[in-house]
């Protein structure tokens, strides 16, 4: 789940980091008077959870405080790549000498932290990698052993950056790394780390990614920064449709019926078995379907769940059968995901026959959901179909 | 609504008996057992569906007083 940058900094002013004097703004009056309280030239910036906002024209400069006023006014109606303004952060204007890149993320192949670092700036980083890659460095470092700074000293070094600079930039390197391990984050960025004219260092912009399923592990901080349960934080709003499948998925601690996310498609999809539905998802698009969602089952859901969750998604515009495959699974019964499904089908006034593709979920107590299936007349396959061969069956019945 | 898939029945003399009223509600993993205020069991209708076929309850009663039964067999 993303910060916005107003979260993420407020996170790194509880690390000590440095920061630009900065005020949060819910009206021009907010603008007008954090610029005032600032006294010398401002920027302005839209808090939305998407890079892109200078081309948007949703971050501006004003020299005035009744020139920030009028800005606010002017960046609030800004949607940027679909998302829409919550806040506008009014920060102190800076005297850059150099900009500076740091984040960490994590390296799925090295399985561990990744911190890169660069003296040249953030902005298409990927680009001064591949032109001056001795100007980049990447440092893998554990998650398991504890951590120094000589880590982050040895980074930043590592692109040629000497004396007083390395050392005024190493603390703050460090305590980014102390960040990202310590609230379970997939991303920590600051870009960009500015050198001010007079030697100083301070965080200009950052970029927080917390894991999803650390929100529980860190509901103090969310509290804190005043981040509601309900606010999923993808890279766009939720729409109704997912926000109910993260209800349904709420109302019962039993497995996991949720995960929503919705797609324009004809074909719903209740499929699971973590690497496996992302398989089927795929495998769906291979044949050529049109997914109408994305969403995951599984862990032993109730019945309640999963027929609650089968009405969501038929209830979805455009959904014209729904699939239910999962990989082979040994802790999901069979029998209790066929009657939630199945009843589903029933409460939404279709007939089970009709609009279930196919249902494919081998495991235990499958000889019991066979019996309902067949009962129902579903069509149905056992682990000896392939999950690519059962995601053909259920794209096949979409043209039939 | 009631089961679709699955229905419990209850003996009269079990349904009547407080301890074992006491019992069934205390063993059902899916709180399809419930104790009204005489002590006697209800069944919980909503619940129904939701039998995970475990047996508990059958095992908790006198044999043959509580049978659940799979509607779709
Ligand atoms: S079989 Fe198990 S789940 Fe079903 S009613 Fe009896 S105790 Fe409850």
């Amino acid at each position: 789940m993303r910060f916005y940058e107003y979260e993420s900094k407020a996170l790194f002013r509880r690390h000590g980091m440095p920061l630009p004097k900065s005020g949060l703004a819910r009206e021009a009056a907010d603008a007008r008077r954090i610029a005032s309280e600032i006294g010398g030239p401002v920027v302005l910036k839209s808090q939305v959870l998407s890079g892109g906002r200078m081309k948007a024209g949703a971050v501006r400069f004003a020299e005035t405080p009744d020139q920030a006023a009028a800005h606010y006014e002017a960046i609030v109606p800004i949607v940027v790549n679909g998302q829409r303004c919550r806040a506008v952060l009014v920060e102190e204007k800076k005297g850059i000498a150099q900009e500076y890149f740091a984040a960490i993320t994590w390296d799925g192949r090295r399985k561990c932290p990744v911190l890169v670092f660069s003296d040249m700036g953030g902005i298409d980083v990927e680009e001064v990698a591949e032109k001056h890659p001795e100007h980049v460095s990447k440092t893998h470092f554990s998650s398991l052993f504890p951590i120094t700074p000589r880590i982050a000293k040895e980074a930043i070094g590592a692109t040629g950056v000497t004396g007083d600079a390395l050392n005024r930039l190493t603390p703050i390197v460090f305590e980014l790394m102390r960040v990202f391990l310590a609230y379970d984050l997939t991303l920590a960025e600051i870009n960009p780390l500015a050198r001010l004219e007079d030697g100083r260092f301070v965080v200009l912009d950052g970029h927080i990614d917390m894991e999803a399923e650390a929100r529980g592990k860190h509901k103090p901080l969310l509290a804190e920064l005043a981040i509601a349960p309900e606010e999923t934080r993808q890279a766009r709003e939720a729409t109704p449709f997912e926000i109910r499948g993260a209800e349904i998925n709420a109302q019962d601690h039993r497995g996991v019926a949720g995960n929503v996310v919705g797609f324009d498609g004809d074909l719903g999809l209740v499929i699971g078995a973590g690497g496996g539905s992302l398989t089927l998802f795929d495998a769906v698009r291979k044949h050529g379907g049109r997914p109408a969602n994305y969403c995951e089952i599984g862990g032993n859901p109730s019945v309640n769940k999963a027929k609650e969750l089968t009405k969501l998604i038929l209830s979805k515009p455009g959904v014209r059968k729904i699939a239910v495959m999962m990989n082979v699974v040994s802790n999901t019964r069979v029998d209790i995901v066929a009657r939630g499904v199945i009843k589903g089908c029933i409460e939404a006034g279709k007939k089970p026959s009709e609009v279930i593709a196919i249902f494919r979920i081998p495991g235990a107590w499958e000889g019991e959901g066979f019996k309902i299936l067949r009962k129902y007349g579903v069509d149905y396959c056992d682990r000896s179909v392939s999950m690519y061969e059962a995601a053909g069956k259920a794209v096949a019945k979409m043209r039939a | 609504m009631a089961g679709l898939f699955i229905d419990v029945q209850v003996d009269a003399s079990v349904a009547k008996d407080p301890a074992l009223t006491k019992k069934l509600v205390e063993v059902c993993p899916v709180n399809i057992f419930a104790a009204n205020d005489d002590g006697s069991v209800r069944i919980v209708e909503a619940n129904l569906d939701e039998c995970t076929l475990c047996d508990l309850c059958v095992r908790a009663a006198p044999p043959g007083t509580v049978r659940i039964l799979k509607l779709y067999e």
